[in-house]
């Protein structure tokens, strides 16, 4: 095994192992079945290559400043994409793809990994075309158009968006084999963006308001009911996230941000907000993003994401490969507020270690926890549970059954469990 | 002039970063920026397309489940069936009544629905599936009485809906909701005492997504809503 630990090797088994991948997306997609074992970890790889030996591209020139304008990842982590689950849905136009969580590290996701999720698809928005539109309860009905909102002060704030289906296929028991697939529709970005509480300053709120109607330019003409309290609170409209516009799969040129709540809120290519006094109880607010319960009856405006954390690494698409040192990594986040502990536990939960968090911990945003560990090939129940500053504690998948049933679909924040076998293949699995 | 608003703009700064996202964000409490344009009243009743259970929203027209037929049958069977009864993985609308106990639970119109406003809502904005926008307000006011009668709720095939009788239909399972109890109905979750040690004797593995094995190459598995 030695010979596993060496740096040379290290590097060497990493890119052969890569490479595969990136062929065979869909080997990597069903992680337990790719072919690792922590035994035979070595792949072989071309002597030629190594050390005293000088490399081609320390020699020949690579390409210019300008061969790519906006640039993009290395050749060699072409596999690192967002991937959908082509059974789920009837159409591509409505459907979900998922964030690769296991292929990521810190806090803010690449605005080219965000998971997409669309109703009537991705709107293409001329942005000099594009207007938000502000009527109801108000003093002074307005349009605005994007160079206008340009023009109003701006923030900058890192919100996690997490889909209320995130894990909603786990209630009924372990189905996916990948965090991508269990825990990816979510993402992290830094957005900036006007707060809506100045564009509905502009219109001038009649005192009768109490809720908003939020409605978005797209085919599904998607709508939801939004709370005045929160749209004066918190909420943005942003047309910039991680520095750049939001791509056209994130509502370029304008979006709804609804810190700590449901994305399905987070309205896309919004175009307009009426301002009313009761709910409209659209489709997406009674059909779906209800949480049935056992008894028939069902959880309406059920907005704020709960506590919930997952480890990332190892995990189905990223299996254990060497013996000795390994780095456990994960995320938590809350829709209450800021993270502050994360346990994590090799044993199934008989005993429990409290993770280091690193990097920035903002309110209601994705945090990151690691935990370094010795391997020696035994066999690892893992799973990691998070605490919220409210004093919340992510519970266990039983407890959330044991209250909500398993017809629920949504906010499935239970605690997850990784099996990683004695090769490093990783599986997910429930434990009693 | 120009002095004025450039000690306005940093004042709004100032203030924006002093009191952070819940304060008075732009610092110009009663004092408009001045951007934007009046909506008219024609812009508005443009794209002002949404209706509420208590029927604010519903535009004029009218329409029979029988006329509904015809319009459903050229639209919207191709998806979700003659008698919408669902497609392929296209959703199901009518049938499930008195399931929702069960445990696979039929979420159609009929069965869970509250409010009768939301199919002529839904389908006047979003409806047929990738056309969408293109009905009339009678072909909407006949599709919802069409799938009303599909889920029972019309029994009479020729009854006429419209703007003035609409908000009397009443759906079979309006009062099945409540609103969001979380913080007291989980209250146990509260609890910030976590066991760290010797927590439980005995681990095992309960389930195991092999078992099911859908994971994406596969093509059978559960539908995600």
């Amino acid at each position: 095994m030695a010979d596993d630990n060496s740096p040379v090797e290290k590097i060497s088994t990493r890119r052969q192992f890569l490479g595969a991948a990136g062929m065979t997306g869909a080997m990597l997609a069903v992680g337990h079945k790719a072919a690792v074992a922590a035994e035979t970890a070595a792949a072989p790889v071309n002597p030629d290559v190594l050390p005293p030996h000088v490399a081609d591209w320390s020699k020949s020139l690579g390409p210019g400043v300008a061969d790519f304008p906006y640039g993009k990842p290395s050749k060699f982590e072409a596999h690192v994409v967002r991937r959908d689950v082509e059974w789920l849905t009837a159409s591509r136009q409505s459907s979900v793809n998922f964030t690769p969580w296991h292929d990521l590290d810190g806090i803010i996701t690449p605005n080219g990994l965000c998971f997409e999720r669309h109703h009537g698809g991705a709107a293409e928005i001329d942005p000099n075309e594009h207007r938000l539109m502000i009527h109801g309860l108000v003093e002074r009905p307005l349009i605005f158009a994007m160079s206008d909102i340009l023009r109003m002060p701006r923030v900058n704030r890192v919100f996690f968006l997490e889909c209320a289906a995130n894990s909603g296929m786990e209630w009924r028991g372990a189905q996916l084999n990948g965090c991508q697939f269990t825990h990816g529709m979510i993402h992290n970005v830094m957005y900036t963006g006007v707060p809506l509480r100045v564009l509905l300053e502009e219109a001038g709120v009649k005192p009768t308001a109490k809720w908003l109607l939020v409605e978005g330019g797209d085919a599904a003409g998607m709508n939801r009911s939004l709370p005045l309290e929160k749209a004066l609170d918190d909420c943005l409209l942003a047309f910039k996230m991680n520095g750049e516009a939001l791509r056209p799969e994130q509502g370029y040129p304008l979006r709804l941000v609804v810190p700590g709540w449901e994305g399905n809120i987070w309205i896309k290519w919004i175009r307009r907000i009426e301002v009313g006094d009761k709910p409209w109880f659209a489709r997406e607010e009674t059909s779906k993003y209800t949480d049935l319960m056992a008894d028939g009856r069902a959880r309406r405006f059920t907005f704020v994401m709960d506590a919930k954390s997952v480890i990332t690494n190892p995990s189905p698409q990223a299996p254990l490969r060497f013996r000795g040192r390994n780095v456990l990594t994960g995320i938590a986040w809350s829709g209450r507020g800021k993270i502050t502990r994360v346990d994590v536990t090799l044993d199934g939960g008989r005993n429990w270690r409290e993770a280091r968090i690193d990097g920035p911990v903002f309110d209601r945003s994705v945090t990151r926890f690691y935990v370094d560990f010795d391997w020696q090939g035994e066999e690892l129940l893992i799973q990691s549970r998070c605490h919220d500053e409210t004093g919340y504690l992510q519970p266990t998948k039983n407890e959330l059954r044991a209250i909500r049933g398993v017809n629920s679909i949504y906010h499935n924040n239970g605690i997850q469990t990784w099996l990683v076998r004695a090769n490093g293949e990783t599986e997910n699995v429930e434990v009693s | 002039m120009r002095t004025r608003r450039l000690k306005e703009i940093a004042c709004a700064f100032a203030v924006a970063g002093a009191f952070g996202l819940s304060g008075s964000i732009a610092g110009h409490a009663g004092e408009r920026l001045g951007l934007g344009v009046p909506a008219t009243p024609e812009q508005i009743a443009g794209w002002d397309i949404d209706v509420r259970p208590d029927g604010v929203g519903l535009p004029p027209g009218k329409g029979t489940a029988t006329a509904g037929e015809a319009i459903f049958l050229d639209h919207c069977a191709a998806c979700h069936g003659d008698f919408a009864e669902g497609r392929d993985k296209w959703p199901v609308l009518a049938g499930g009544l008195g399931s929702l106990k069960a445990d696979r639970p039929e979420k159609t119109i009929g069965s869970y629905w509250p409010a009768a406003s939301t199919v002529f809502d839904y389908i006047k904005r979003a409806m047929p599936f990738g056309n969408a926008q293109s009905l009339s307000d009678d072909d909407v006011y006949a599709l919802t009485a069409f799938l009303l009668n599909m889920n029972e709720v019309i029994k009479d095939p020729d009854f006429e809906l419209n703007q003035k009788n609409f908000s009397t239909i009443v759906m079979p399972n309006e009062g099945g909701f409540y609103d969001d109890d979380r913080e007291t109905a989980e209250r146990q979750f509260w609890n910030a005492k976590a066991c760290m040690k010797d927590c439980k004797t005995d681990v095992k593995v309960t389930a195991t997504a092999a078992v099911l094995d859908v994971t994406p190459d596969s093509k059978t598995g559960p539908h995600v809503d």
